[in-house]
């Protein structure tokens, strides 16, 4: 089966780097879901869950990513975002407390990203 | 003991001390310089992502973006200096400062306006004492900085070349810093950050993977929303991570400077105790020598005394 190498960095680590067969992202357009063979993509993320589908042992990757960009050519895919955690990285309750504190304090930023986190463990689950 | 011994005794013992903190100095930067590197490392991926990206919409997209292209007369230029927030690390801010007030002056040379933007109490204290203005500065974390620091001083800079230029914006941004090339090579480097000149860079000594991604043909890229609001959204962040690059290359680099300054200071160290302890030694037989003589002198004074009086 076809394959597609996937590299998602944030701005001060790799995060995760493998084989996949399906990645679905959140561009500020929509939805986009990327197989081997797209067409080469350059686009905008926005917060969001990014979902990959590995051919490895990983099953389905996770992955809580703060605005960013996505870009894919030769079967090579990179998702870069300033801020990029797997879903198995996140404290749950860390997250939670930090939600609530944000929307106390009405830090619209804050509350955004621990939404975010939520909803990529949502979603891994 | 005599006065002179005393002395030196005295030296030494100070000598050692100040022995003891530059060695412990030394120590410390040698360890930061690893944590430093790999920093850097771990930041490579991502400035090279970006790189590739930003590469791929300005060579494939053919879009005319103000920040892309030159400007037909550039008049103001933004300089970044980034130096260090504590001394004791030899040359290493006044080299740093001395690259840019050469670049300083090229750019005034070509007729651009520059405004300065500094990192580090050490080029902070450097305008300030020449009363010469500083458009914004930083200090407080040259030592290990992390990603929201280069974001926080990435932020003006981007703010001022998206203005136009009568409204006190820039259109060309220049960094300078201190390259870590090695543990014993640091060299201050002037780069132009924006508008984006590739060829340069690649020129400058640019990573591979970056070159090769210009060397190869660029696939025809579909953009998402479109390849203008894509490079909007890009330029920003390229900036942010070619800054915080900067600054963690200095700051590998600071921790390099200080570790090999502290490492001759303590070299120095050594000669002196051991110079000293010569000294110490003459000074010491000396005294000896002229306590014997004068013991010497004083029982012959005493045999001629009682040879004399028994006549």
């Amino acid at each position: 089966m076809a394959e597609l190498h996937v590299e998602l960095v944030a701005a001060d680590r790799r995060v995760w780097s493998g084989e996949a067969s399906l990645v679905v992202a959140r561009t500020s357009s929509g939805e986009i879901g990327i197989m081997p063979g797209h067409q080469p993509l350059l686009g905008v993320l926005v917060s969001g869950p990014v979902t990959i589908r590995t051919t490895g042992e990983d099953g389905t990757v996770v992955a809580a990513v703060h605005e960013g960009f996505i870009s894919f050519a030769d079967d090579k895919l990179s998702l870069l975002a300033e801020i990029a955690e797997l879903s198995y990285e996140i404290d749950v309750e860390r997250a939670e407390r930090a939600l609530e504190k944000a929307k106390a304090e009405q830090d619209a930023a804050a509350e955004r990203r621990a939404d975010v986190r939520l909803r990529a463990v949502a979603v891994a689950r | 003991m005599g006065a002179q011994l005393r002395v030196y005794k005295r030296r030494i013992k100070s000598v050692k001390a100040t022995k003891k903190i530059t060695k412990a100095m030394e120590m410390i930067a040698a360890s930061r310089i690893v944590k430093a590197q790999r920093q850097v490392a771990a930041s490579t991926p991502y400035a090279e992502e970006l790189t590739a990206a930003v590469t791929a919409v300005a060579d494939g997209a053919n879009v005319k973006h103000p920040l892309t292209t030159e400007a037909e007369a550039p008049k103001r230029a933004a300089v970044l200096l980034v130096t260090s927030d504590r001394g004791l690390a030899g040359g290493y801010s006044s080299n740093a400062i001395k690259a840019a007030e050469e670049l300083t002056r090229r750019l005034d040379g070509e007729g651009k306006d520059v405004t300065t933007y500094v990192v580090g109490r050490k080029g902070v204290a450097y305008y300030n004492f020449r009363e010469r203005p500083v458009s914004d500065s930083w200090t407080g974390f040259t030592d290990s900085p992390s990603y929201a620091d280069a974001k926080t001083v990435a932020a003006p800079l981007i703010e001022s070349i998206g203005r136009e230029a009568a409204e006190g914006g820039v259109d060309e941004l220049h960094i300078v810093f201190t390259e870590f090339v090695s543990m014993m090579t640091q060299t201050p480097v002037q780069r132009r950050m924006l508008p984006l000149s590739f060829a340069a860079e690649a020129g400058a000594g640019e990573t591979d993977a970056g070159a090769a991604s210009r060397a190869r043909i660029q696939p025809l890229y579909d953009f998402e929303p479109s390849a203008e609001e894509v490079l909007d959204a890009l330029l920003p962040r390229y900036v942010e991570s070619r800054v915080y690059n900067a600054l963690l290359q200095a700051a590998a680099s600071e921790h390099a400077a200080r570790r090999r300054a502290m490492k001759s200071a303590t070299d120095n160290a050594e000669e002196l105790i051991k110079s000293l302890t010569r000294l110490a030694n003459a000074a010491r037989q000396a005294d000896i020598t002229q306590e014997i003589s004068e013991i010497v002198g004083g029982a012959s004074a005493l045999a001629d005394a009682s040879a004399g009086s028994d006549r």
